[in-house]
């Protein structure tokens, strides 16, 4: 056994590439193969292209009133209908979709950044722990709704302040997820090992812990982005949400209820919105789950 | 010769998994006498458990599949229905487990399932069934059984857990005991106590029993007879002496010469056996030891040996035993 | 291309000087009720004093729960010692500030027991063994890479498995990973903890080869833990056994295995099953279970197991005697 053996970095490098080829191939077959995550992730991708292709190409706005024109039923003209201001209902779904996945998708992507934070800092040190999660637990206890109106009554019905509202109602949710897989990763072997070479706790934390939980994290992080939709389109329901004139499906919702016996289609086709995004998002993540599980992963192998 | 107790007669069980269908046992074959030991070893992986389990067709019914014989006093089990399975079970054929917390019910009490055990296969009153268990609870050396007898399993220590499985085990007086690693997570102290308990107890209620081990010592301790296994099949069968002393089969011989001997010349180094086992979905066209045996030539490569008679004890899988 | 150990043995006495020393080390774990008082403790190591001699293993034998595992771990301020002092280079490693400690930690390396857990399943071999080199900041990235490559090779592991993941190796692929692992920064000590307990024994005995193997390439000391006393006498030099967190009997391996002279040392021997069915050694079977480290017996801690218990063993406790050169025990027979 040589010491001084050449080493080709070189040859080494290729069999990286190909050995992550060779994975990146595995995964698109086995992601092919299951059906949830396919379906989630198709309806979810139509939604955006549906949503984007018509922003784009419309030309009829969603604010235009044209009182002539007052409830009238889907027709060629106005594929949706038009609401009880004679405003083109297509328009609106698709501007409310607009804002309604760009509020969730916003208030998604600070929770989890700040979950992961709180999470990973609350499995590693105890005192954080005792002061984070006894707030989470207070946040915990009030019903989801309830909290995020509470807060954008405080700090008006504006967009932005439905992304804070639905964020503070989600984080707990989203620590407690990161802290429990952290809590049992922190007990590994590989984690003390770590130790024994001596590396920080910041190195330990990021490289080590973060990324070992990610599977429950990702599909989490699914399933708060489908709440979160609901939560929005809950808010402007009520009227603390996203304020009108501006669309979200919450809010158009909120104009058809009262119309809801002599104009249906103001009332299904948000709805239809809302539940075939929430569909999507959760097959989507149990589709996930079963993909990212390491059990199904080796016997597939 | 005395009629056999248990007869396993080329007994393949495949189970059908997401990537197909693996052959975890294939073939193997080997009888039990009343009052005799046999010990079963083999390194993980190679099918000792499965093979216990399928004596008792304990594993999941929808993916298993047993082919070949198990006669049980000369009537094959693989043939019983659930029901006629279930009087078998515990009741002529029990088995004790490695990991004893596990096997366990944590929610009752030792006692509890000692008696549970007693009234699932014989009509009798409650204290009659109490008093059988406390006696058999200190049949197994267990010290104030009375007492043992209302604790909670993750109450008492390893070794005394262990002894619960074996009463439980034994309770209703089994002809045959399967005993699948009963010392491996014990202490050796323990470990000493407990092989003498179940060889205590065989001599008493003459069973038979098949003892699981990947321990040789355990094996020289208490068996009487042997079969060694390799990637689901007996590739050496003998009585205890000539194993040991003679043993035929190039895995055998290398198993026996690795092992850090107590009184072994500790200056040089260890034997090993190269490589690795290999994986079932993998499994070596010719001899499943050719990839790691000194000895393999191009009709090892190719050919599959069988299991061959040398003397009325002794039989071995390899083509070319007599010349190594 | 190894030489036989006689002669490296003799090589090794010559030079022998105590590279770490280790004196009274007691850790005890405390139990606290569910409102936070202080209720007890776990004594799990309770008094341990040892030497590891250079380029020379010490071996550390004992039942589940003695209290292995816990001294491996305080040694490399695992766990914070509750009690004594380990005087490496002339200062006390126990007492040195963290940033201090640092800068001798590469000095200090363990193999773990469990090889499913002991390797983050999200990072690549090659990146896991470079790992302690970043950490310590050792070379540049190239240097790294190549000398995980070398030390890959060293172990037994094919270079071009350097971007693979650790759950497509074998347990004993993995613990040889794991050792290669230790080795990157260099270190002085490695304390292996049951480094070959959860492997066969076709692939233990190719473990163990390789470890004596790394030992003299890599002039290491060792700190070998084991509870199997064959696979102890195998690597080790010098034997501590250890019962209920002390260490009941220390001597150099031959004078151990030819003169057990504590009962529980003798009791420890005779349990192991021969692997030889003409030999039927006469059994020493002691009755009962360990006791609970909470609670260990007062006077000699094996007295509730020991056949030749006499009425001093529950009242007082044994001291250490030195019977021959060497050769120590803990037991009030020898008075
Ligand atoms: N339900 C199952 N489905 C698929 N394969 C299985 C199943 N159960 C066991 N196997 C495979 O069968 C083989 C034999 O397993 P078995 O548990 O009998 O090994 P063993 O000899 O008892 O090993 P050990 O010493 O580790 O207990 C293994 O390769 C295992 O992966
Ligand atoms: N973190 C801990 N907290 C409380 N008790 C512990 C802890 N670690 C170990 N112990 C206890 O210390 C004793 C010795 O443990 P250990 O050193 O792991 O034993 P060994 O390695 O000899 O099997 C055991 O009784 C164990 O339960
Ligand atoms: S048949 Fe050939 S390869 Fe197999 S054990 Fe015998 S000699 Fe070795
Ligand atoms: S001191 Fe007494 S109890 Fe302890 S080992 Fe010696 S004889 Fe036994
Ligand atoms: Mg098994
Ligand atoms: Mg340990």
């Amino acid at each position: 056994m040589g010491v001084n053996v050449p080493i080709e970095n070189r040859d080494i490098l290729q069999t990286k590439t190909q050995l992550k080829k060779e994975r990146f191939r595995l995964f698109v077959r086995r992601f092919l193969n299951n059906r949830l995550a396919l379906i989630g992730s198709s309806i979810m991708i139509f939604l955006l292209l549906f949503v984007s292709f018509s922003l784009l190409f419309m030309n009829s706005s969603p604010l235009e009133i044209d009182p002539a024109n007052r409830l009238h039923a889907p027709s060629s003209e106005h594929w949706f209908g038009t609401d009880t201001f004679g405003r083109d209902l297509f328009s609106r779904v698709v501007h409310g979709g607009f804002v309604s996945l760009a509020v969730g998708f916003s208030a998604t992507i600070i929770t989890a950044i700040i979950g992961m934070i709180i999470g990973l800092y609350a499995s590693y040190y105890k005192f954080l722990d005792h002061i984070l999660m006894r707030i989470c637990d207070g946040l915990l206890a009030f019903p989801d709704v309830l909290l995020a109106i509470a807060i954008t009554a405080v700090l008006g019905p504006r967009p932005i302040n439905v992304v804070i509202a639905i964020t503070v109602v989600k984080i707990p949710t989203m620590a407690r997820i990161v802290r429990s897989s952290a809590l049992v990763i922190k007990e590994q072997t590989y984690i003390e090992a770590l130790k024994a070479q001596g590396a920080s706790s910041w190195r330990t934390l990021w490289m080590h812990i973060a990324p070992n939980t990610l599977s429950p994290y990702i599909v989490q992080i699914t399933n708060v982005f489908a709440s979160a939709i609901i939560l929005e389109a809950g808010l402007s329901f009520l009227g603390a949400g996203v304020p009108a004139p501006e669309p979200s499906w919450g809010n158009i919702l909120y104009d058809g209820k009262v119309v809801i016996f002599n104009a249906w289609w103001m009332t299904f086709f948000p709805g239809v919105f809302i539940v075939l995004s929430v569909l999507g998002l959760n097959l989507f993540g149990d589709g996930l789950r079963d993909l990212l599980d390491p059990h199904t992963n080796k016997a597939n192998k | 010769m005395q009629e056999s107790l248990l007869e396993v007669k080329n007994l393949k069980t495949s189970f059908s998994t997401e990537s197909g269908v693996v052959t975890a046992v294939d073939g193997v074959t080997f009888t039990v006498h009343a009052g005799e030991t046999l010990g079963v070893v083999g390194e993980s992986g190679c099918g000792k458990s499965v093979t216990a389990e399928s004596i008792l067709q304990l594993l999941n019914e929808r993916t298993t599949k047993y082919e070949g014989e198990i006669n049980y006093k000369g009537k094959n089990i693989l043939t019983l229905n659930k029901k006629q399975m279930q009087q078998i079970r515990g009741n002529e054929i029990a088995m004790i487990f490695q990991d004893a917390m596990t096997s366990l019910n944590p929610v009752f009490t030792i006692g509890d399932q000692i008696t549970e055990a007693i009234t699932a296969h014989m009509k009798m009153g409650r204290k009659e069934a109490n008093k059988k268990a406390i006696d058999m609870l200190s049949l197994t050396g267990i010290s104030s059984p009375e007492m043992r007898f209302h604790e909670y399993p993750y109450e008492i220590s390893g070794g005394m857990r262990q002894r619960a499985m074996i009463a439980m085990a034994l309770v209703c007086r089994p002809n045959l005991l399967i005993a699948d690693e009963p010392t491996t997570a014990l202490d050796v102290t323990i470990q000493a106590q407990i092989l003498e308990v179940i060889n205590n107890i065989k001599n008493e209620l003459n069973m038979g029993i098949v003892m699981i081990t990947h321990d040789l010592g355990v094996i020289a301790e208490v068996c009487t007879h042997v079969v060694v296994m390799y990637l689901g099949q007996v590739i050496e069968d003998a009585d205890v002496e000539s194993l040991f002393s003679n043993p035929a089969h190039p895995y055998t011989k290398g198993l026996l010469q690795c092992i850090p001997q107590i009184d072994g010349d500790r200056s040089r180094q260890l034997y090993t056996i190269e490589g690795i086992v290999p994986s079932l979905d993998n499994v070596p066209k010719g001899c499943r030891f050719s990839q790691r045996c000194p000895h393999s030539d191009a009709k090892c490569l190719n050919e599959p040996p069988l299991l061959e008679e040398i003397n009325d004890k002794h039989k071995v899988r390899c083509w070319h035993y007599d010349k190594i | 291309m190894l030489q036989p150990y006689t002669d490296v043995e003799n090589k090794k006495q010559e030079h022998a000087k105590p590279l770490l020393q280790v004196r009274n080390l007691k850790k005890y774990f405390p139990i606290t009720s569910s409102l936070g008082r202080h209720v007890g403790d776990v004594k799990s190591v309770d008094g341990v004093d040892f030497d590891l001699y250079e380029q020379q293993t010490v071996g550390l034998v004992g039942e589940s729960g003695c209290g292995k595992s816990t001294t491996g771990r305080a040694i490399l301020r695992l766990t914070d010692p509750t009690e004594g002092e380990a005087i490496y280079n002339g200062r006390d490693i126990f007492k040195l500030k963290e940033k201090e400690f640092h800068k001798i930690r590469k000095d200090f390396q363990m193999v773990f027991q469990d090889p499913h857990s002991s390797l983050n399943p999200k990072k690549r071999i090659g990146e896991a063994i470079i790992e302690p080199m970043k950490i310590h900041q050792i070379g540049t990235k190239r240097d790294q890479m190549d000398r995980a490559m070398e030390l890959l090779l060293k172990v037994g592991i094919r270079k071009d498995q350097f971007y693979r993941y650790p759950h497509e190796f074998s347990g004993g692929q993995r613990q040889r990973i794991g050792l290669a692992r230790a080795l990157a920064v260099n270190p002085k000590i490695v304390v292996c903890d049951e480094p070959v307990s959860a492997l066969d024994v076709s692939i233990q005995s190719q473990v163990i080869n390789l470890l004596k193997e790394i030992q003299e390439n890599f002039q290491l000391t060792y700190l070998f833990i084991s509870h199997d006393l064959s696979v102890v006498r195998h690597m080790a030099d010098q034997i501590c056994v250890m019962y209920l967190g002390k260490i009941v009997e220390r001597a150099p391996t031959d004078e151990l295995f030819g003169h057990p002279n504590h009962p529980y040392t003798r009791a420890l021997l005779s349990a192991i099953p021969l692997p030889n069915p003409k030999i039927k050694n006469e059994r020493i079977v002691i009755k009962g279970d360990v006791p609970s480290p909470i609670h260990p017996p007062s006077g000699c801690v094996f007295h509730t197991r020991c056949p030749f218990v006499m009425e001093r063993c529950k009242q007082q406790v044994p001291s250490m005697k030195e019977l021959t050169a060497g050769h120590y025990a803990a037991c009030h027979l020898n008075d």
